[in-house]
């Protein structure tokens, strides 16, 4: 009995599954979502760290920026109670170290600038019982401080300003920034911490939509689906879902991020002004989510290669 | 890599199975399958006639013995190879196995986009193969809501829309009317006449005598039940066999 055979029996179908070598990424199932949560999880995970790192960089540009204002400055106090004798010897100081090679800059700080500064310890200064406060001088060096030049400048001043006590301004701030790098390498912890849940995360739920999809993987393979295929079905799950979540993830962090920093710029504290982020720390922050992606990605993919590796 | 001898497309050489620690379900089975025969795998339920497929469409490696298909030791064989070699196969599996998610469409298309067939490409063939075993109308049906017969029409389409060299079907008229398994028998039949070599496993002897032109095997307890006879090594078919059994 003659039979008539189905139209797509035509041989074009079969010569191009005899061609391909199986590069290709057909949608070979949906495209939804590995996990309802995943993306959330993402977008949590992802605002954290865009704040972690923020915080990180901010440190590190208050360090930076703070390290450079002060590694030429050196105070000069003038601890006399006899204003007259300490104006005298604030002068000269300013004078002779005003000629020494080196020095880029000579300012003595006036007295309402100085009271200004105490002015939060000490109140309002007025009428006759006012504590005599030390004269400052503010010296510039073009070089950065080191123990030399400050020996020299100690004894150059002592000459002509016995009272004077002769200080690198860094070395005040030396507790600070020992307490800023600590705070930079926790920073960096927990981004390195919140990848490693991230990864985690991703993890348990590939695993947890590798059982759920065994018996449709298992038919894929047994129709000639390679496991580059498969896995690239979970790789292109998970970054979407990472994608999602890493966009709204940025946008919280740096939300949060803005807010604080203009909590901060209201204290007014040349400290922490100094810690504002440059462009290229927006343009770092901008980049997590894409870290994030690829780690997601990787991780997925990563666990599906392992798991098909058991299965025939 | 061992090479089949000319002309076969499937060697089994003293092939044995087990389970786990379980005793044997195939023991010492051996048989030249060659290109362009039409086999029917008959035994009683529990003969081993689902474990044997297993083996043919590459779902199992055996405990022992040597396998060899399209000329290529599948024992030994790297499993990042064995895609490739499922490609040149169609398989209807005896529980369909389609998958839950996916329309009919798509399940019949999923060989196609395995291989990479482009969509633009795969659009008209798979319609027209759902039309051609009467699904047209449903094709963008899940398999929950089809009937018994329908998924496993849909699951024969899916074995047979890529033309493979050899079609491997286990009890594949099982659920459809006597008309439909005609039907779909003309189709096995007509797709061997095009050189696709076709096994199909079941228990029903009237199908048996369909297909003239076909070799029976027959699985008893594990075993071909004539190991010595015309199914071990049996010579090439020339000028047709009548069926045997």
């Amino acid at each position: 009995m003659a039979m008539r055979l189905p139209p797509a029996f035509s041989g074009s179908i079969a010569q191009r599954l005899r061609s391909i070598s199986g590069g290709s990424s057909p949608d070979l199932m949906p495209q939804g979502r590995l996990a309802g949560p995943m993306p959330w999880v993402i977008a949590i995970m992802v605002a954290l760290t865009v704040i972690a790192a923020a915080a990180g960089l901010a440190l590190s540009n208050t360090a930076r920026n703070a390290a450079d204002a002060l590694s030429g400055g050196v105070t000069v106090q003038v601890v006399e109670a006899n204003a007259v004798e300490r104006d005298r010897q604030a002068k000269a100081a300013a004078r002779v170290i005003q000629a020494m090679p080196g020095v880029e800059d000579v300012q003595i700080v006036s007295q309402g600038e100085v009271e200004k500064l105490i002015e939060p310890w000490l109140g309002a200064r007025t009428g006759e019982d006012q504590i005599p406060v030390p004269a400052l001088v503010d010296v510039r060096l073009r070089d950065p401080v080191d123990g030399e030049k400050l020996g020299a400048l100690r004894r150059t001043v002592r000459a002509v300003a016995p009272a004077a006590r002769v200080d690198a301004q860094s070395s005040w701030l030396r507790p600070v920034f020992k307490a800023i790098d600590s705070l930079q390498w926790l920073a960096m912890a927990l981004v390195a911490l919140l990848g490693v849940a991230l990864a985690a995360a991703v993890l348990l739920a590939v695993r947890n939509a590798l059982g759920v999809n065994r018996e449709t993987i298992e038919v894929v393979h047994l129709l000639g689906g390679t496991d580059a295929q498969i896995a690239r079905i979970f790789q292109r799950a998970i970054g979407f879902d990472a994608a999602g979540g890493g966009a709204v993830g940025l946008a919280l962090g740096l939300v949060a991020v803005l807010f604080l920093g203009q909590r901060f710029s209201g204290l007014e504290a040349g400290l922490v002004d100094s810690g504002a982020l440059g462009w290229i720390d927006w343009l770092l922050l901008a980049l997590i989510p894409i870290a994030g992606v690829l780690l997601a990605m990787i991780t997925a993919r990563q666990t599906v290669v392992r798991a098909l590796r058991k299965m025939l | 890599m061992t090479k089949t001898t000319d002309g076969e497309i499937v060697h089994f050489d003293n092939v044995g199975l087990r389970y786990g620690t379980d005793r044997e379900v195939l023991s010492d089975v051996s048989f030249t399958l060659f290109p362009g025969s039409f086999y029917f795998l008959t035994g009683a339920s529990g003969a081993g006639k689902t474990s044997l497929l297993k083996l043919l469409y590459l779902a199992q490696r055996p405990s022992r013995g040597m396998i060899r298909m399209f000329g290529t030791d599948a024992i030994t064989l790297p499993r990042e190879r064995l895609p490739a070699l499922r490609r040149r196969l169609g398989v209807v599996f005896q529980d369909f196995r389609l998958v839950q998610h996916l329309s009919a469409f798509d399940n019949v298309a999923l060989p196609l986009r395995v291989a990479g067939v482009a969509e633009k490409d795969l659009t008209k063939p798979v319609a027209d193969m759902l039309e051609w075993v009467k699904l047209g109308e449903r094709m963008h049906a899940l398999p929950a809501q089809l009937s018994g017969g329908e998924q496993q029409r849909v699951a024969i389409a899916r074995a047979v829309i890529g033309r493979p060299e050899m079609l491997i079907a286990d009890e594949p008229t099982g659920n459809v009317d006597p008309d439909m398994a005609i039907k779909l028998l003309r189709l096995f039949e007509a797709l061997n006449r095009m050189g696709t070599t076709v096994v199909v496993a079941t228990h029903d002897v009237h199908l048996l005598r369909k297909v003239p032109d076909s070799l029976i095997m027959r699985l008893d307890k594990g075993r071909l039940s004539d190991p010595t006879g015309a199914l071990r090594y049996p010579p090439r078919p020339s000028g047709g066999f009548g069926a045997r059994g």
